[in-house]
């Protein structure tokens, strides 16, 4: 065995002060095996070492909230006796080093994480962040990366039988380095059917299941815990392959073993694999947890208790079944022809303790590893992070329409259509709304109720100010719902940002979570649950700080409110009205990314209050029938709306502003939604009540988008180019290099 | 009247199979029961249905493990003796694995799995499959494919249409298959295989309803029987 050294210490990312907090609570030096299960254990990915303190400002508590933070994922109340299951979780790092099965491992994590829980999933979300595809020295690179990640996706979730009903997708040069991979998945069960990872009831035996063990992902969450370097790329065996079929068959087997009731607790073994699952089922319980690593099956010959412990082999859970019943848990699995063994049993000790061949390798308290980790309050007195100049260019639009163009063709503003028709987004027959819309809406066929959900980052925002980015993110992902007639409920979301380690970087991390909590608490959506992903730099150079949420909303089901306009001769109405802006808060905008090529200034302002009073007022014109289509206005403002807006049919739109032309067309203020409806008078008695403006701002028109400040022609472009721009962008710049 | 009795079978992998059932049984209120993939015998169903998914991880080749499945052999006969069998996608790619349809499906031209809802133009309403349509009816259905590219010799090809045989065709073809082909029948009228998928267009909150001419004319060549 190999003696701990000062090296070993360090290889194994774990500081001097650590390693000196593991022989106290050991009150002994730790074998190799439990220096390894720390080092995972204790790694930024697996304990939040660094995020921990200040994730508790976020409110966690509401009327429809059943489990918060904590847990594999966090549940909802929907009524009629159901749940839904939801959560974000990263795979950025293992994506960047093996796009494809980093992606797809990242899908797979996800789903085990609700099924974990006894929900069926039933939707999956992406949240994607690639490098500029328009560099000369990287743009191949990170086309490559993009077309990775995207196949990954869909090869997991359609094999698996799970929709990929929507998610978002930016390209920007500060993710060269480091793209990310944001997964979102929801499921649904009836709630007096939960299932927690608790290892309860001395003498039960712990029973492995699904896939056999191999040395694939060892040390995967501690590499996520790192910066990458020129070495990284060795880190590729870190990398977990994934197997949808095998997952299909434990989602089938999971489900109906937890319908024999013999089932105690049951945890996906993710991050950390076996180690983690089972310290942390022991330590929910209060018990211990003793196996031994010969009964574990394992795919490869020669495995060392280290190296099983620390796989992250995918497709295995953990359950604890009740004594005496384990046939019947052993009968299901055997139907699906997956292997189910007993590894161990239930202690009162309160210990993991791992044997091998009878010898022990390790002997932890439980809560020692799962909740003693480390708690870093890392220093942040210093202004966020930021590159940006507050002063605005000059700048002075030649030809508005070119811009539009550019703009709706831009990688970030155009039609996602390339990559979401790779995704099954239908299986299932629920997906109301798929991608493409403001929200996807899955529909609940148990209940006549559907659930909204949505996806929403924005890094160049947050770069400015992370704080109220990220209450921007929060407030544009309510208005997406509130869009499609959704109550909003609950949020889940994933912290994505550079090296805690700078103080710059952590401050940014303090303020965004500071806005997040401030922004889901007006907004009445507590969050349930999600993830942190840090070290997100290469080189020394950080991503953007993207915070990204995933917000669900609960609505009837019924024929959705889509976003492209119906009929011509129909009134165009802006609800929120123009709203305002000036040249400092346009330099987070589309505008200034794509034309100007530029980035300054702070974000877009928003009215907390007349946000939410926008929100209620366009759910109740979309759930009374009176808006034909309904679009909320954010990236690209209100051109790009319009356009977003006239798949087939355009429209003319007259204002009256002060505003000049490009921040009239382009700025991206929030708390605005385009509105087509044959009741105008309705609608706005409908704005009155919540009072908020709501502007009629047009009519509906065949083939054209025509807009006009004070009789001055803006825009004035035809729809079916304007859409085959739209369309054929982002094939063209993936394949076109 | 009875309701008419389908068999839905799953294999390991079928991830449509609870979508077909839902069409059949909830929509259209029949009689549906699922069946495992080793079951011997298929009981007293009066249709089949092979839904769409991956079965057996789509391994080696879609379709290539699933035609060894027992319960293959038992769907294999109900069809010899006239029995309807429907294969939806995976379904038709484990039809024409099994011998039951000619020729082969191949990766989709752009080698890319295919998600959308597109236009079907119905061929033939000489079959149990379509005897509610007309010809030259345009339906609206999706498909979700990474195969589904149909192929075979222009012998095979020739024969099929000498024979009626081709039920619906792309009207704008999204997968390279020859001759616009998305569903065939067997020479004796009775299975049919069809990439495009009807039970997700069966009802107008998921965007058509247009599938439910499959799945009614099946119901209504029993109902004659």
């Amino acid at each position: 065995m190999a003696a701990i050294t000062p090296d070993l210490v360090a290889a194994h990312q774990l500081t001097p002060a650590e390693y000196e907090k593991i022989v106290s609570l050991l009150g002994r030096e730790p074998s190799y095996t439990e220096l390894g299960i720390f080092s995972v254990m204790w790694s930024e990915h697996c304990s939040y070492k660094s995020s921990r303190l200040h994730l508790k400002k976020l409110p966690t508590k509401g009327k429809y909230v059943l489990q918060g933070p904590g847990e594999n994922a966090g549940i909802i109340d929907i009524g009629d006796g159901y749940a839904i299951a939801f959560k974000i979780e990263s795979h950025n790092h293992p994506s960047f080093i093996e796009p494809f099965q980093g992606a797809a491992t990242g899908v797979g994590g996800i789903l085990r994480d609700i099924f974990t829980m006894g929900a069926r999933p039933i939707a999956v979300m992406d949240s994607l962040r690639f490098g500029a595809l328009d560099g000369p020295e990287n743009g191949g690179r990170n086309a490559r990366i993009a077309e990775g990640v995207v196949a990954g996706i869909a090869h997991y979730g359609n094999c698996f039988g799970v929709p990929t009903v929507g998610g978002e997708c930016v390209f920007d040069a500060c993710y060269n380095g480091n793209p990310l991979v944001n997964v979102f998945a929801l499921g649904v069960f009836q709630k007096d059917k939960i299932f927690y990872g608790t290892a309860k009831g001395v003498g039960n035996p712990v029973i492995y299941v699904g896939a056999k063990t191999g040395r694939d992902g060892i040390h995967g969450a501690s590499m996520a815990s790192a910066e990458f370097t020129e070495e990284s790329k060795q880190k590729r065996p870190n990398v977990q392959v994934g197997d949808p079929f095998l997952e299909k068959l434990l989602l089938e087997a999971c489900l109906e073993a937890m319908q024999t009731g013999a089932i105690v607790g049951i945890q996906d073994m993710g991050a950390a694999g076996l180690t983690s699952s089972s310290c942390e089922m022991g330590s929910r319980a209060g018990t211990g947890v003793e196996i031994d690593m010969r009964y574990v099956p394992q795919r490869e010959t020669g495995m060392t208790p280290y190296e099983i412990l620390l796989s992250e082999s995918q497709e295995r859970m953990l359950l604890v079944a009740d004594k005496g019943r384990e046939d019947e848990v052993f009968r299901v699995f055997k139907k699906w022809g997956l292997d189910a063994v007993e590894i161990g049993t239930v202690t009162d000790t309160g210990r993991l303790v791992v044997k091998n061949h009878g010898e022990i390798v390790a002997d932890i308290p439980n809560k020692a590893i799962a909740h003693e980790a480390p708690l870093y309050d890392r220093p942040h007195n210093v202004a966020p992070y930021r590159t940006a100049p507050m002063e605005s260019p000059h700048f002075s639009s030649s030809d508005l329409n070119r811009d539009l163009e550019a703009l709706v063709s831009s990688a970030d503003l155009c039609s996602k259509e390339w990559i979401w028709q790779q995704y099954d987004y239908m299986v299932r027959t629920n997906t109301v709304e798929g991608p493409g819309g403001d929200a996807a809406i899955v529909r609940i066929k148990e209940t006549g109720s559907s659930i909204a959900m949505s996806l929403d980052g924005n890094g160049r925002y947050c770069s400015l100010s992370p704080r109220e980015g990220a209450k921007l993110i929060v407030a544009e992902c309510c208005r997406n719902l509130s869009t499609v007639g959704a109550v909003p409920v609950a949020t889940t979301n994933n912290l994505n940002f550079g090296n805690p380690e700078r103080p710059g970087i952590m401050a940014q991390l303090v303020e965004a979570v500071e806005g997040l909590g401030e922004a889901c608490a007006f907004f009445d959506v507590p969050i349930t649950g999600g993830n942190v992903s840090l070290y997100n730099e290469t080189l020394g150079e950080a991503i953007f700080p993207t915070p990204v949420v995933g917000i669900i909303g609960l609505m009837k089901t019924g024929a959705p409110v889509t976003v492209d306009f119906k009929n011509p001769g129909r009134a165009v109405v802006l609800l929120g009205g123009v709203g305002p802006s000036d040249e400092t808060h346009f330099g987070g905008t589309q505008y200034a990314k794509q034309i100007l090529h530029s980035l300054w200034g702070l974000p877009p302002a928003l009215d907390m209050d007349y946000e939410k009073r926008v929100q209620s007022a366009v759910r109740e014109m979309v759930n009374s029938g009176l808006a034909e289509s309904a679009h909320d206005l954010s990236d690209g403002g209100l051109a790009v709306a319009l356009v977003e807006s006239s798949a087939k049919i355009g429209a003319r739109i007259d204002l009256d502003s002060d505003l000049r032309p490009e921040l009239l067309l382009f700025h991206e203020g929030p708390s605005r939604v385009l509105i087509s409806t044959a009741d105008v008078a309705k609608l706005q008695e409908i704005a009155r009540k919540y009072g908020v403006e709501a502007l009629e701002a047009g009519v509906t028109m065949e083939e054209r988008v025509v807009i006009r400040n004070r009789d001055t022609p803006l825009i004035d472009c035809d729809i079916v180019r304007l859409q085959s721009a739209r369309n054929s962008a982002l094939g063209r710049m993936l394949h076109g290099r | 009247m009875f309701p008419m009795k389908f068999g839905v079978i799953v294999f390991p992998g079928s991830n449509c199979d609870h979508d077909a059932w839902y069409a059949v049984a909830r929509i259209l209120g029949e009689k549906a029961d699922f069946i495992w993939h080793d079951a011997p015998r298929l009981g007293d169903v009066d249709a089949v249905i092979l839904p769409g998914g991956f079965s057996y991880g789509d391994y080696l080749r879609c379709g290539a493990i699933a035609r060894f499945s027992p319960v293959m052999s038992a769907v294999k006969k109900f069809a010899a003796y006239g029995g309807l069998v429907l294969g939806i996608c995976n379904g038709f790619q484990i039809l024409v694995e099994s011998g039951l349809l000619p020729g082969a499906l191949l990766r989709n031209r752009g080698l890319k799995f295919v998600c959308k809802p597109l236009e079907l133009r119905l061929e033939t309403s000489d079959s149990p499959f379509s005897a509610l349509g007309h010809k030259g009816q345009i339906v609206r259905m999706p498909i979700a494919h990474g195969e589904g590219c149909y192929h075979a010799d222009d012998r095979t090809l020739d024969e099929l249409e000498a024979e009626d045989r081709v039920v619906f065709r792309y009207v704008d073809n999204p997968n390279g298959s020859a001759r616009d082909i998305a569903g065939i029948l067997n020479r004796e009228r009775n299975v049919m295989g069809l990439m495009p998928h009807p039970e997700r267009a069966s009802e107008s909150l998921m965007g058509s309803s247009d599938g439910l001419v499959v799945l009614q004319s099946m119901i209504s060549t029993y109902a004659v029987k």
